[in-house]
């Protein structure tokens, strides 16, 4: 397990962040995940050996998602 | 923010002016409308083709873009309007308040040192304070932050420790001080030899914990995301049986009568309110409570702190100031200044307060060449070799274990027998003062609902008993040895009602275990302290009790207002909603139980950003 956090940057609704939580959640490989709306912060949890592929599937979710939202590695 | 704002001024003139001017064809006034609802709608109509084209239907967006348009058709002008503008008057100000809390946070956390100035060959170099070495020397001149902890090897001078400690009086810093990375050097120039690399300092690992707070969500952020999750779509299909069942199915009326409470429905189902106002309850609790140095790790430790029940105080550096004097000192057939020489050495690599008095009473260079070998029994004490003399050195337990002949001491204090080659020669007495506010902590804590005060100590019956004694505290446990404390804790844990929390408070040195294992764990003292840090859930920056009492008031303040929030906001929604499905509550309504609710949930959450008087 690694942990790794991302900043999102226009992250500008509330309801919009608990969705992607949600949606994150769901991704293979990530066993724990949190999106903060006050902090425009999302932290994961995920299989370290698979790391690349999972990081790249979590953006795509967070681009169809949130296409406003810019994700940058903090 | 700006742009948006002249949107909804502009958009609400002309608004008024349909609303109010008698137009004498009909139809200016209603052209009036709809360019006032394009001015405001316009974008969010365009943001939900856009997310319908992703197959993104609950979207707030297309239920307020259906919602309105809906109401345009079945002919309700200033209603569409209304609902739009206001929505986005609404958006306009949560963006404005979670702007606000964004910013006191972050102003709050505005300690991170930008630069670090390195001296190299006598000049003075600027550089990222991630480029420092352990052992460098760096510079910190007045109204500078410090960089990285370390020790003041040149100058002396004030450092303001607020932003750390919630403290308002400068601290004195002299030369061979510790000092660390987060206090701004207010008088003199400093020179520091750098003890901790930047990631490892204690200004990068407050940040950290601060910053990873709001990872840790708590059990009512948990229950409104999932709240959230399902309310939309049962708000909107109640809202298409509402619309079709009744007029087409059970012949009860005109569709368009239904069409309107079905429209009303979809105004009201965005859980807006609720996933807004809750997180931000806690992060201004947080928040709140860091501006009074009081660290906390995540809004689950906020919300479980008002449950507390029972609080377990360690002895040691949380009730007292932890900070030991040697009072007497009782010697026979050896000079006093000879068993001080002995005992220091043996208490040598202890990390235990004792050593530090033993070590500042003896006040002279220690040969650590001289101790040969050393033992510690935990609990009880030391043996150790010092040149070729046997010193055993503990409490009346280390006596009987090795059998030696003492004559026991009856003083305030802890007593420290002292045996060479097996043979008593004397004693030292060193004792610890209570803390000021540490009575007033236990009165406070029996006022705010803890049904019991337990003190768990290491030290002797008659010390802790009379420390019990005198702040009040309800039961006292002695000589424990560390392992004890845990099985104190572990029974405590299974006397406490089912809902409530434990609380342990220590200083974190040793009583890690134990500060994981409670409910509630509380590091006192964690300035720069990584142990405690590390083990606590809640650390407390400075050495005051009382912040204790402070933590639980801020998480009662925080959960009063989440309830607030939570009760209100669906309530207003349940009942706008059932008098929207008879047809009683109009639109209107249906805005400000959307809108309205928003903007007072959102008020009552900020309130959470003024501590102060909690303190």
């Amino acid at each position: 397990m690694i942990k790794i956090k991302y900043k999102l940057d226009g992250l500008d609704c509330a309801n919009c962040a608990a969705r992607l939580e949600d949606k994150v959640k769901k991704v293979d490989g990530v066993e724990d995940a949190s999106v903060s709306f006050l902090s425009c912060k999302m932290t994961l949890e995920i299989d370290e050996k698979r790391q690349e592929e999972i990081v790249e599937k979590i953006k795509k979710v967070v681009k169809k998602e949130e296409p406003d939202v810019n994700i940058k590695e903090i | 923010m700006k742009k948006d704002l002249i949107k909804i001024i502009i958009s609400f003139i002309l608004f008024v002016i349909a609303l109010v001017v008698p137009f004498q064809n009909i139809w200016v006034n209603k052209i009036i409308y709809v360019i006032s609802y394009l001015i405001v709608g316009l974008e969010i109509i365009l943001k939900a083709i856009r997310n319908i084209i992703r197959g993104k239907v609950f979207d707030e967006h297309f239920l307020m873009s259906i919602a309105t348009i809906g109401a345009f058709i079945i002919g309700e002008f200033p209603e569409a309007v209304a609902v739009m503008l206001f929505y986005q008057i609404g958006e306009l100000f949560q963006s404005y308040a979670v702007d606000k809390s964004r910013k006191s946070i972050v102003a709050l956390m505005d300690i991170r040192p930008d630069y670090a100035n390195i001296k190299k060959d006598g000049d003075i170099v600027k550089v990222d304070p991630d480029d420092v070495k352990i052992d460098d020397i760096i510079v910190v001149k007045p109204g500078e932050k410090v960089p990285l902890d370390g020790i003041v090897i040149k100058g002396n001078s004030y450092v303001d420790t607020k932003a750390l400690t919630g403290e308002s009086v400068p601290r004195k810093i002299e030369q061979n001080d510790e000092i660390l990375s987060g206090f701004i050097n207010q008088k003199g120039v400093l020179e520091i030899k750098v003890t901790k690399e930047f990631e490892n300092s204690t200004v990068s690992k407050i940040l950290d914990l601060v910053e990873n707070a709001s990872s840790k969500k708590s059990k009512s952020e948990n229950f409104i995301t999932k709240f959230a999750k399902y309310y939309t779509p049962i708000v909107v299909i109640i809202a298409l049986i509402i619309a079709f069942v009744p007029p087409f199915i059970l012949n009860m009326g005109e569709f368009n009568d239904f069409l309107y409470r079905a429209l009303t429905f979809l105004v009201v189902s965005c859980p807006c309110a609720l996933v807004i106002s809750i997180p931000l309850g806690f992060f201004g609790g947080i928040g709140g409570a860091s501006k009074l140095g009081i660290l906390v790790k995540g809004s689950n430790y906020l919300e479980a702190l008002q449950k507390a029940e029972i609080v377990v105080f360690d002895k040691t550096g949380t009730l007292t100031k932890g900070v030991f004097e040697v009072q007497e000192i009782n010697s026979f057939d050896i000079k006093k200044e000879k068993l001080l020489e002995y005992a220091t050495y043996a208490e040598y690599y202890s990390n235990h307060p004792i050593s530090i008095s033993l070590k500042n009473k003896y006040n002279k260079k220690i040969d650590k060449e001289r101790i040969k070998d050393i033992k510690e029994l935990s609990g009880n004490g030391i043996v150790a070799i010092i040149d070729s003399t046997e010193v055993i050195i503990g409490n009346k337990k280390i006596m009987n274990n090795f059998n030696i002949k003492y004559e026991e001491v009856e003083k305030q204090g802890t007593i420290l027998y002292i045996a060479i080659d097996k043979k008593y020669v004397g004693y030292i007495v060193i004792s610890d003062k209570i803390k000021d506010d540490a009575k007033d902590t236990i009165k406070g804590l029996k006022k705010n609902n803890i049904k019991k005060t337990v003190m768990l100590t290491g030290d002797i019956k008659k010390v802790g008993e009379s420390v019990a004694k005198e702040i009040d505290i309800d039961e006292v446990y002695t000589e424990l040895l560390p392992d004890d404390k845990v099985k104190k804790v572990e029974k405590l844990l299974k006397e406490k009602s089912e809902k409530s929390k434990l609380v342990f408070v220590g200083d974190g040195i040793n009583d890690a275990p134990v500060l994981a294992m409670s409910d509630i764990g509380i590091a006192m003292g964690g300035l720069g302290s990584d142990a405690a840090i590390e083990a606590a859930d809640i650390v407390i920056m400075n050495d005051e009790i009382s912040k204790i009492l402070t933590a639980i008031k801020i998480s009662k303040k925080t959960m009063k207002i989440v309830v607030e929030n939570i009760v209100f906001a669906i309530g207003v929604k349940v009942i706008v909603l059932i008098l929207a499905a008879f047809g009683i509550s109009t639109m209107w309504e249906a805005v400000f139980a959307d809108v309205g609710v928003s903007v007072i949930a959102i008020l009552n959450s900020l309130r959470m950003l003024n501590v102060k008087k909690l303190q």
